[in-house]
């Protein structure tokens, strides 16, 4: 048994201006040591359905239409409010894009640092600070003791997202939720950042989920990558597979217009037009009016296309028109 | 002659400390002794990391920030020894294009009032139908709809915003354009839109553009040549193609090294 299970998640907006559908019947799944990663562009639903795991999103607007997130036998969408506090931070743990936006600038490190030891493990103060240096040793930082009691401001943008990763691995989570983790990063700190994710979870093998809209970086780090598209994954395969036989029009349209793979000079492809908008339902193919690589005129428009094993362990929407 | 040379560029910022007798204790050094020159067409790639320089460099040549010594040379004339009075005449002949679209665009102006404020620093005299006529064929040549003239920026998505403000930049007819990471806030796809954009511009108006990124990848894909920036310093330069396949210095080497690849395996 998977150590997550999601299965046709759905989580709808309601607003004035109608019901956004952000994510719209969503199942993957992760095993213990695995990195599964989501990728999609701004607005396609990768965080909504991360954050809904953990209890994070808005409710109202948001709301839960449907389906299950099973972790240890437990419905992540279903659970008390208690209940899903024991877990968020202690069995899952997160990271965010924004390692400033997310430390607390009042705070010292060592306040913020211990307090899941604090709260989850009930641990005394004096041993949660020897474990929480031993931590920040852990995750690269140089002289922990003297860092222990800086400000968050005293730390670069590399650092922070070290204590960031610090803080949620304190306490051994079983799942590690990475939200864009190295975005906001420059190109040697990333690859910094990016092989002490690895190691942490070689280490402690952990499960991590990576959000990330960077193709690239998605594959180096996952083993298994779900590309989404209006609320929606359209494909699922591991990244050897997903970059050397792409099925999905839009997966195919997305490598396609990255720079880094086309040679120089070369006119990069761009996708027409806009995501559609998801406040209205969307009955056939999302991906149908974009759709210029494959065959647009045989995309199903009255029946969402079926997610289907095409080879084992490529999952596609099945579109005749997507996959043509 | 090269359109732009930057001869022994430096702009140091000085630190100082204390409340009432401020003395000067250290000196950043964010621009260090800058060569560098640039031909008419060209597209020079600058990248470094943040804080390495690379946006002080473009500030600089800008004159937004004066330069500590050395000389900003535009066909010939030294642009550090202008007048403030002169300088604001000649701005019109650089215009940037800035990182965040959000930002960079007065909320409080349509689309119109954006591109025709723009349009007059340069011809002063347009009005009524033919400054219209310009504001619409400016719209078409960064592929916006005309329809759209009378919006604002918030109603625009975040390619169209950087759309107009590249449209804005092209306005006064400039010689030289400073784009400061223009596509990093930008998703894959729309990435893609505007720097097939920014490349049918340069040729067509035949503009020169020093292009700032810290992704080599897009530096790779539309720069002529690159130049590297590590601490105030140009610590390699050569066309796009050699830096990228035969980097010299051990800088170039560790950013090159830590670009994450698509290996197609299989």
């Amino acid at each position: 048994m998977p150590l997550l299970e999601v299965t046709d998640l759905k989580i709808w907006f309601h607003t004035r201006e109608g019901v956004f559908r952000a994510v719209d019947g969503v199942s993957f799944s992760a095993e213990k040591e695995q990195t599964v990663g989501i990728v999609g562009e701004s607005g396609s639903g990768k965080s909504v359905t991360c954050y809904s795991l953990l209890g994070l999103i808005p409710m109202p607007p948001g709301r839960v239409e449907g389906g299950k997130a099973m972790f240890d036998g437990i419905d992540l969408l279903k659970c008390k409010a208690k209940q899903l506090q024991a877990i968020r931070g202690k069995r899952i743990g997160m990271i965010f894009q924004d390692p400033m936006t997310c430390l607390n600038p009042y705070l010292r490190i060592s306040t913020q640092l211990i307090e899941p030891l604090l709260v989850h493990e009930k641990m005394d103060p004096m041993a949660a600070r020897k474990r929480a240096i031993e931590v920040m040793e852990e995750v690269g930082i140089p002289d922990p003791e003297k860092r222990f009691e800086m400000f968050p401001h005293e730390f670069s943008g590399g650092m922070r997202q070290r204590v960031m990763i610090a803080m949620a691995m304190i306490t051994n989570p079983e799942i590690l939720i990475a939200d864009e983790p190295t975005t906001a990063l420059d190109v040697t700190v990333q690859a910094q950042i990016l092989s002490l994710i690895k190691d942490m979870q070689r280490k402690h093998g952990t499960a991590v989920i990576f959000i990330t809209h960077d193709l690239a970086v998605i594959s180096n780090i996952c083993d298994e990558v779900n590309v989404m598209y209006a609320g929606r994954i359209v494909e699922r395969a591991s990244a050897d597979e997903l970059f050397s036989n792409p099925l999905h029009a839009y997966t195919r349209s997305l490598q396609k217009s990255i720079p880094a793979m086309q040679i120089k000079g070369q006119e990069l492809y761009t996708i027409p037009g806009l995501p559609p908008n998801v406040s209205r339902p969307i009955p056939g193919c999302a991906f149908a009016p974009r759709n210029e690589i494959g065959d647009r005129s045989k995309c199903l428009t009255d029946s969402r296309p079926p997610f289907e094993e095409m080879q084992p362990g490529h999952w596609v929407q099945n579109c005749p028109g997507c996959l043509a | 002659m090269a359109f732009l040379e930057l001869i022994d560029l430096k702009t140091h910022f000085p630190v100082k400390k204390g409340l009432i007798f401020r003395k000067q204790v250290d000196m950043v050094k964010a621009v260090d002794g800058v060569n560098l020159a640039i031909a008419k067409g060209e597209i020079l790639g600058l990248v470094g990391e943040s804080g390495c320089g690379k946006s002080t460099l473009s500030r600089t040549v800008m004159q937004l920030i004066p330069a500590t010594s050395g000389s900003v040379m535009l066909e010939g004339k030294d642009l550090t020894k202008t007048t403030a009075h002169h300088m604001r005449s000649q701005r019109i002949n650089f215009q940037m294009i800035f990182q965040d679209p959000y930002a960079s665009l007065n909320p409080r102006m349509t689309v119109y009032t954006t591109l025709a404020e723009a349009l007059r620093t340069r011809f002063p005299a347009l009005n009524g139908d033919e400054l219209t006529g310009r504001v619409s064929e400016l719209m078409e040549r960064v592929g916006l709809d005309r329809r759209f003239m009378r919006k604002y920026p918030h109603e625009f998505s975040g390619g169209q915003r950087q759309r107009i403000a590249i449209a804005r930049a092209l306005a006064p007819q400039p010689k030289l354009i400073l784009a400061d990471e223009p596509v990093s806030a930008l998703d894959v796809s729309i990435q893609s839109q505007i720097l097939n954009l920014l490349k049918h511009l340069v040729r067509e108006l035949e503009l020169t553009m020093i292009f700032i990124s810290h992704d080599l990848s897009v530096v790779r894909y539309i720069a002529d040549r690159i130049a590297v920036m590590y601490f105030g310093k140009i610590v390699e330069l050569g066309r796009a193609e050699d830096v990228m396949d035969n980097p010299q210095h051990e800088y170039t080497k560790t950013l090159i090294a830590s670009i994450p690849k698509i290996e197609k395996r299989g």
